[in-house]
């Protein structure tokens, strides 16, 4: 069943140089207990998209969309009040820095309790019970202690491990994380995913992983949709999408990996994001695409059949037109 | 906790050092002397001076009157006044609880509305209240407190006659003093309407030596909540479907009251300041109004041994809000 349905969402920044649109008209649904991997070069609308989602943009945000509902509740006329009761509860987000990203001033104990209490106020001792219980859900070591301790007395992994015990606290049916492993050493990185991973097997919840790695989207994702520029260019399970890429700026993506993602960063194609003040007039790739023509300097390409993985390109590869022509 | 509290008070032992040389050096520095002073208009001759001037030891040379003083000081004798001939610590502790009095009621004052408004300032960041509270916080960080306070003496004492003009209680009330706080010694006495009249002698001086430190903590608090608002544990807090209130009011709150504490705690030198013009202005019988008619004496025990008293105070007051900043900063408390 579809947890999260999104239809043409847009989101722009009122800018001190005028209107910036970070996300541009992105279709995306994502499951019950399936594991989405959005990949995208740095400043592509990934982290934006997901915080409309979960309605953490700032004010200078504008959000539009033409559907955005979440287990069969409408998001985008649901007022704020009827929304925190949503977020934080079924719908959940961790970030990339596990250090910054928990309150200084409390123990780590007092920032899970808090969820406990607010969502589903529970008594005091149900909540030490069940904060504890979480610990070791996440594989924290001598939880009881643990939970005494304040973020700065903890590594980044275990507040990362704090960051998912908290976020998983309320049972979410969909847990969002945002480069959830980016800030930590690679040994800790695999532990991380394969914990997310594992809570999504014991608790069926969905998964959005926002991810810049290509190992890690092969390693743990089931689908993976493909941003750039703020716009969704194409959306494939991941095995299909490593095997027969559709859009020119994936198979760049894949061609650019050493050895197909040995390298734990994404790799490097010619070129940069459009911002602000470079966007292209037709396809956003087009600068930089080695199959770019007139017409794709002209005219904006639309998302393509699901056969074709929805790439938005004119010419998409491993199709039998393009077999043909 | 310990080991830095006792850090702390061995920084104390320099500090003291030189406010003692600075308290006495400050009141010698002035033109004229108590002798000249004392005997006023009429003038005095030179052998009556000399004479005098022996007997209160002005004629040594003035290291060994220093000497002196400093070896005084650290047996716990400032001397006695020259006025009143009284203990120079007996008059500093008996006129003490007034000043503490006014200058408690006005922090209490300044934190009351100046936390809340810096938060509210900050959380409406650009808006209209923000902009009206921040100009307003500028004027009255930059008022002259004697042109403020006669401001509020004209039309509240004056044409709308709402509060006394001077003095802490009406001369009608008379009960004795145990603590030498008026709020609680007119309660105890159960005189009726000595507690009324006493608090509506507070209220004025209150705002007037609370304006200055109201205006720095609502400023304060504004900037460093607007720094905490941007803070990764912010969106933490409201992903976890926080309410605003609960997210500006602790999470936000906590961690912008350090750098809060730390003004608040600066604002006590400021304060005492403060209390100086305040209590001359509406006749508080604190040691404000001590060391400034002692200065017009050129009473030199009085001021030098007050001057140390209040600088003590200021540094005692400093320690607590470093240990205030270690309990409220988890980070510091630890290490
Ligand atoms: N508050 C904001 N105001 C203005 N522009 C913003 C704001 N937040 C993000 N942007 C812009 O939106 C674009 C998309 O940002 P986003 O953070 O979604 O990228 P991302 O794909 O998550 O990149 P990264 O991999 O670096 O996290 C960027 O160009 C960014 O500069
Ligand atoms: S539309 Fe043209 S420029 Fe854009 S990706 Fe396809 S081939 Fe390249
Ligand atoms: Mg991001």
């Amino acid at each position: 069943m579809t947890l999260l349905h999104i239809r043409n969402l847009s989101v722009d920044f009122a800018t001190a140089s005028g209107q910036f649109r970070a996300v541009d008209g992105v279709d995306q649904d994502v499951n019950e207990s399936e594991i989405l991997a959005i990949v995208g070069e740095s400043g592509s609308g990934k982290s934006v998209s997901m915080l409309a989602v979960m309605g953490l943009l700032p004010w200078t945000a504008t959000v539009t969309a033409d559907e955005l509902t979440f287990d069969g509740q409408d998001l985008l006329t649901m007022d704020p009040r009827a929304r925190r009761k949503i977020v934080g509860k079924d719908l959940a987000m961790i970030f990339q820095e596990p250090m910054s990203s928990l309150n200084p001033c409390f123990t780590v104990g007092w920032q899970i309790r808090e969820a406990l209490r607010v969502h589903l106020g529970m008594g005091r001792r149900e909540r030490q019970a069940r904060a504890i219980e979480l610990f070791e859900q996440v594989g924290i070591p001598d939880p009881e202690k643990r939970l005494s301790a304040f973020p700065h007395q903890m590594s980044g992994g275990m507040n990362q491990r704090v960051m998912i015990a908290m976020a998983i606290a309320c049972k979410p049916k969909l847990l969002i994380a945002d480069e959830p492993t980016t800030a930590l050493d690679v040994t800790i990185q695999a532990q991380i995913l394969d914990l997310l991973a594992s809570l999504r097997d014991e608790t069926g919840m969905g998964l959005v992983l926002i991810t810049h790695d290509m190992g890690v989207v092969a390693e743990t994702a089931e689908r993976v949709s493909v941003q750039y520029a703020g716009q969704k260019i194409e959306e494939q399970p991941v095995v299909p999408l490593f095997e027969t890429p559709h859009h020119p700026y994936t198979s760049a993506l894949l061609d650019a990996l050493p050895e197909r993602a040995t390298e734990k960063r994404l790799p490097t194609i010619p070129g940069v994001v459009p911002g602000q003040f470079d966007r292209p007039a037709g396809c956003l790739f087009s600068p930089r695409c080695q199959f770019a023509n007139a017409k794709c300097k002209a005219e904006a390409p639309r998302p393509s059949s699901i056969e074709l993985g929805h790439a938005r390109c004119f010419y998409p590869l491993n199709s039998n037109e393009r077999a043909a022509s | 906790m310990l080991n830095y509290a006792l850090s702390r008070l061995l920084t104390f032992i320099p500090t003291f050092i030189g406010v003692t040389l600075i308290s006495f050096s400050f009141i010698r520095a002035l033109p004229g002397d108590p002798i000249q002073v004392m005997a006023g208009e009429r003038g005095i001759s030179d052998e009556r001076y000399a004479e005098l001037a022996k007997q209160f030891g002005y004629d040594r040379p003035i290291y060994v009157q220093f000497w002196d003083y400093l070896t005084g000081v650290l047996q716990g004798d400032l001397g006695n006044s020259f006025v009143t001939k009284r203990p120079v610590w007996d008059e500093f502790f008996a006129l003490f609880p007034a000043t503490l009095e006014l200058s408690i009621c006005a922090m209490i004052f300044a934190v009351a509305l100046g936390l809340p408004a810096g938060v509210i300032a900050a959380v409406n960041r650009g808006k209209f209240f923000d902009r009206a509270l921040m100009s307003t916080a500028l004027v009255g960080y930059s008022m002259p407190i004697f042109w403020w306070a006669l401001l509020l003496i004209i039309v509240f004492s004056g044409n709308l006659q709402w509060t006394p003009v001077s003095g802490r209680i009406d001369l009608l009330y008379y009960f004795p003093d145990p603590t030498g706080f008026m709020i609680i010694d007119s309660l105890a006495s159960g005189q009726k309407g000595a507690f009324t009249s006493a608090m509506r002698h507070l209220i004025l001086p209150t705002i007037v030596l609370g304006t200055i430190p109201l205006a720095v903590i609502a400023r304060q608090t504004r900037s460093a909540m607007l720094e905490v608002l941007g803070e990764d544990y912010i969106r933490t807090a409201r992903a976890k479907g926080m309410s605003p209130g609960r997210i500006n009011g602790i999470h936000a709150l906590r961690n912008a009251l350090i750098p809060v504490i730390t003004v608040i705690g600066l604002s006590v030198g400021t304060l005492l300041a403060g209390a100086i013009l305040t209590e001359t202005i509406f006749s508080w019988p604190g040691i404000g109004k001590w060391m400034v008619d002692s200065i017009f004496r050129r009473d030199y025990p009085v001021v030098q041994g007050g001057l140390l008293l209040i600088a003590v105070m200021v540094m005692i007051v400093n320690l607590t809000v470093d240990m205030l900043y270690g309990v409220i900063n988890p980070k510091i408390r630890k290490r």
